[in-house]
């Protein structure tokens, strides 16, 4: 318990009729890489929102670094070192994929404001840049950077999520899907770009996968998800072999 | 028992409100438009009636059919046809913006076609005149008059009619299915085009047998009675959660109660409810949108398959060189001082005055820049927010007798903390929501404080001396106009510094993604009430400019809260991020109808200056109106408006994009000619993609 970065107990959430969580318990440790599968409309986006504080819970608690965020704004969990991507991905219009990195870093450090803004104009540091740099270099879209985030393909869109989040300098990093859409070759570089950040970052993941093989190259442990319970969990391969599992997510009949 | 008789007595108002209300609420189900255009067709088919009954002494019977069953349904079926449809699939904001368009510009073309002359005392869809002369003649202590009746009953068969159409008929169902989807409704076999069609006719008879009955409430007929009735009947709109019928009607019957007996029971004569009566609809409507439980889960109608469709074309950016931005600059300078030298050489008096209350217009209309422009928060109660910086300074001057100048900065900071107050509540909501919640707000701000006199000094206005600012008597008009740019610009250079800094940044994210923006940790509210803040002390500053310029804090005269719809209009349609067209939108705004109104005057003028003109030409003087110039000028700035669907980023900033896209085009062309340049150099991969 103590050691665990992100420990959520009995996460209930309802939707006018349909249970989409039904008292789900899940820990994250410091660093690791978790992944939560399980079918379509198992209920893992809302596991995402309502551990982010998207949609608040009808029972459960969910504790993040020591401190319990029940009662916080999704702004203010990511403020203590939550970020996420969305299934269907969100970019900001008008602005290019440096925008997006300036402004999450902007968010972070709280820099500027009403007087800097009309006094100085608030314009990009050189520390600031630097550190968006880094983090596009990471993920390789340097050459992408003045380029509008609308006019990118939806891989390099995903990675443009990837790239905001982490300019939060996040203690855990919410994944939800990061591959969907995304043909073979993207779905590899989508790996490699969270290895590389799983690697030089250090970053606690937790990533919601659909692709049984990536989630095997990345993940540590599983936990399964499905109709809204928490059907297994454990080590990857240990969880993938499970005949429950099998039966549940992939399909198998004996 | 004594409440009860009040009760009662509110009945037929309430009525009224219900079937405003139901209208209302039937486009909003039928069409996803939140339609204040009602306001307009129903004026239309009141004219008709208007016309054909006292002028042409038409028959009732069909008169009303004229107007309502064959006029109304055409209008309804004509905006379908040339708008409506188009925006099937738009976002809720632009649907909005649509809307206030026609309302803006419907009244104008019936004056135009129909003649401007005051309509006294509409005629009631009736025969018979009042209940005591008719059912009781003998001891009638509770009478009702014809309108009253014919409301009522009207209301009740509407009200059956669309809960039957909506639970049991067919219709009914496929026109819910053609707003949640169009697609999804056209899979399963509707014919979503004719669907559509017959919705918008229905509602429209609706609005117009609305029109015609409301009518005589009035002692004469005119647009601007009709919209503010409707405002209040907004209350029982969102009573109904916007979709419900039944809940809707009893929401207006409630209101029509409660108004009564609050009339009935409160003292008379004293502030409260000289205050509160008039204004009770439109604190009602802004209590509920703030307190009503379910609202702001109502999800904006969304299409479920819209997501189906292959996504858009990524835009073609070109990364434009750096003399475009040096160009631009230049040329912005030289236009402005030749417009500057212009003004202070050539015009006389009367353009003068004209040109400085347009840019001190354009002030105002840079708080919309980053009230709506920037926050994306559709707010209708600018106008209410520069009186306040307007009142303030009169106020705080014949007060304390201070500098009009600090006066100025009181008017700033009181607009401010308004603004702040109002935002805080506010800005939790989304869309239409803020939007109505800010026009409750102008209407309660011209219902219940405008008569105070702290607030605008009573029935006569304060009078606001024009200051003298170092060397200079700003109460010559040439040096006023040169304090009017010195302020003009500086709030120009705030608004922008503050767009493309922090604060624009973050206002951007928002309103592009508002969860997005959550996920790294920026706070929403906080923002927007900041930026609604800033825009209340801007707009109050333009108020106080405003009051400077014409040396009074006059609401009729300068802020009336239809004005500032109008304002909104201008602004959204000709750019609302860019500072360009907020100058360009405030001078067009006080320069175009005077211009118009020297056009039409010029066949009059010529016909008294040559006696022997043709006489074709003393036909056309005779046939000009003196409400020409405004009414055209209004339908101008409302059809703006209606281009917002097209060009959300607004006609003059389209524009500009598209001049120096070409521009650049050709220069690179000719220098591709001249230096055989490799194709595609210097620019990013896929950037210079060609363009069709
Ligand atoms: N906002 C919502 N309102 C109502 N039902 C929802 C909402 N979001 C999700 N659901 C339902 O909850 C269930 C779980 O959905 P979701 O969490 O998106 O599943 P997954 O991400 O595993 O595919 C589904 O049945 C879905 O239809
Ligand atoms: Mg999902």
């Amino acid at each position: 318990m103590s050691d665990a970065l992100l420990s959520a107990s009995g996460v209930t959430k309802r939707y006018a009729g349909i249970v989409a969580l039904q008292a789900v318990s899940l820990e994250v440790r410091a660093g690791e890489f978790a992944a939560v599968i399980g079918p379509n409309g198992a209920g893992k986006s809302t596991l995402f929102d309502c551990l982010t504080g998207v949609q608040r819970p009808d029972r459960g608690q969910v504790v993040f670094d020591g401190r319990p965020v029940d009662s916080l704004k999704p702004a203010a969990r990511a403020r203590a070192g939550m970020a996420r991507t969305f299934q269907r991905i969100e970019l900001f219009g008008g602005m290019t994929v440096l925008d997006h990195l300036l402004v999450a870093d902007r968010a972070r450090t709280r820099r500027g404001g009403l007087l800097a803004d009309v006094l100085t104009g608030s314009h990009p540091s050189p520390e600031e840049l630097a550190r968006c740099a880094a983090v596009l270099e990471l993920l390789g879209l340097e050459q992408w950077a003045d380029r509008p985030a609308e006019s990118l393909t939806l891989g390099k869109g995903r990675l443009v999520e990837l790239a905001r989040a982490l300019m939060c300098e996040p203690k855990l990093l919410f994944l939800d899907e990061p591959s969907s859409g995304l043909d073979r070759h993207e779905t590899d570089e989508m790996g490699n770009a969270l290895q590389r950040v799983q690697h030089e970052r250090g970053i606690a993941v937790l990533l919601i996968e659909h692709d049984v093989p990536l989630v095997e190259r990345l993940a540590e442990r599983i936990s399964v998800l499905d109709y809204g319970e928490l059907i297994a969990s454990g080590p990857t391969e240990e969880v993938l072999s499970d005949q429950k599992v099998r039966i549940a997510y992939l399909g198998a009949t004996t | 028992m004594q409440l009860l008789e009040y009760a009662i007595r509110g009945v037929p108002t309430g009525c009224v409100f219900a079937l405003l209300a139901v209208g209302l609420v039937l486009t909003y189900k039928t069409s996803g438009v939140f339609n204040l255009a009602f306001a307009g067709q129903a004026y239309v088919s009141a004219i008709v009636y208007y016309e054909l009954r006292k002028e042409l002494e038409w028959p009732l019977v069909a008169a009303g059919v004229v107007s309502i069953l064959i006029v109304a349904p055409l209008i309804g079926l004509l905006l379908e046809r040339v708008l409506f449809r188009y925006l099937r699939s738009a976002g809720s904001m632009a649907k909005l913006v649509t809307s206030l368009g026609l309302l803006i510009a419907i009244p104008e073309i019936a004056k135009l076609v129909f003649g401007s002359e005051t309509r006294k005392n509409p005629p009631p869809l009736w025969w018979v005149r009042r209940t005591d002369e008719w059912l009781w003649p003998e001891g009638a202590t509770f009478v009702l008059d014809a309108g009253q009746i014919a409301t009522m009953a009207s209301t009740l068969i509407v009200v059956v009619g669309l809960v039957v159409l909506f639970r049991f008929t067919n219709l009914g169902l496929r026109m819910r299915a053609v707003v949640e989807s169009p697609r999804l409704a056209e899979l399963s076999g509707v014919d979503s085009e004719r669907v559509s069609m017959a919705a918008w006719m229905l509602s429209s008879v609706l609005a117009g047998l609305a029109g015609v009955l409301v009518a005589p409430l009035f002692a004469s007929l005119n647009p601007f009675d009709l919209f503010t009735l409707l405002v209040a009947a907004l209350a029982a709109t969102v009573f109904g959660g916007l979709t419900s019928i039944p809940l809707t009607f009893l929401g207006g019957i409630l209101l029509g109660v409660l108004q009564a007996v609050l009339a009935g029971t409160l003292p008379t004569d004293s502030v409260l409810t000289n205050g509160l009566r008039p204004s009770l609809p439109f604190v009602v409507l802004f209590l509920l949108l703030l307190f009503r439980p379910g609202l702001r889960s109502t999800r904006e109608l969304a299409d479920p398959l819209a997501t189906v469709d292959a996504p858009p074309p990524p835009p073609v950016v070109r990364a434009r060189p750096p003399w475009v931005a040096t160009g631009a600059r230049a040329f912005g300078t030289v236009a402005a001082l030749i417009a500057f030298l212009v003004s202070w050489f050539v015009l006389d008096q009367y353009w003068l005055g004209l040109a400085i209350s347009g840019l001190i217009l354009s002030v105002t209309m840079m708080s919309l820049i980053v009230v709506v422009g920037m926050g994306g928060m559709l707010s209708l109660c600018q106008a209410a927010l520069a009186a306040i910086g307007a009142f303030a300074l009169a106020q705080v001057v014949q007060a304390t007798g201070v500098p009009v100048v600090v006066g100025l900065v009181a008017g700033v900071l009181i607009a401010a903390a308004v603004g702040a107050l109002l935002a805080v509540p506010v800005v939790r909501l989304d869309g239409v929501y803020l939007a109505l919640a800010t026009l409750a707000f102008a209407l309660m701000f011209q219902s219940i404080f405008v008569p105070l006199s702290w607030v605008s000094g009573g029935a006569v206005p304060i009078s606001v001396p024009r200051p003298v600012v170092g060397p200079l008597d700003l109460s010559d008009d040439r040096y006023f106009l040169v304090f009017v740019i010195v302020c003009a610009t500086a709030t120009a250079l705030v608004v922008i510094r503050l767009r493309e800094g922090t604060t624009g940044r973050f206002l951007q994210a928002l309103q592009t993604s508002d969860v997005a923006a959550a996920s790294i940790g920026i706070n929403g509210p906080r923002a927007r009430v900041v930026a609604f803040t800033i825009a209340a002390g801007i707009a109050g500053f333009g108020g106080g400019l405003t009051a400077i310029d014409l040396g009074q804090a006059s609401y009729e005269a300068s802020f009336p809260y239809l004005i500032g719809l109008v304002w909104v209009a201008l602004l959204v349609s000709a750019g609302a991020r860019s500072i360009q067209a907020a100058v360009m939108s405030g001078l067009f705004f006080f320069l175009f109808p005077a211009l118009l109104d020297k056009l039409f005057a010029l066949p009059g003028n010529w016909v008294e200056s040559n006696p022997d003109a043709p006489s074709w030409v003393a036909s056309i003087a005779n046939a000009v109106q003196p409400t020409w110039a405004q009414s055209v000028a209004f339908i101008l700035f409302g059809i703006g408006a209606i281009t917002y669907a097209k060009h959300p980023e607004g006609s003059i900033e389209a524009q500009t994009t598209a001049s120096i896209n070409a521009l650049v085009r050709r220069v690179e062309a000719r220098n591709g000619d001249r230096e055989q340049a490799p194709v595609g150099a210097g620019v990013g991969p896929g950037a210079g993609g060609s363009t069709p």
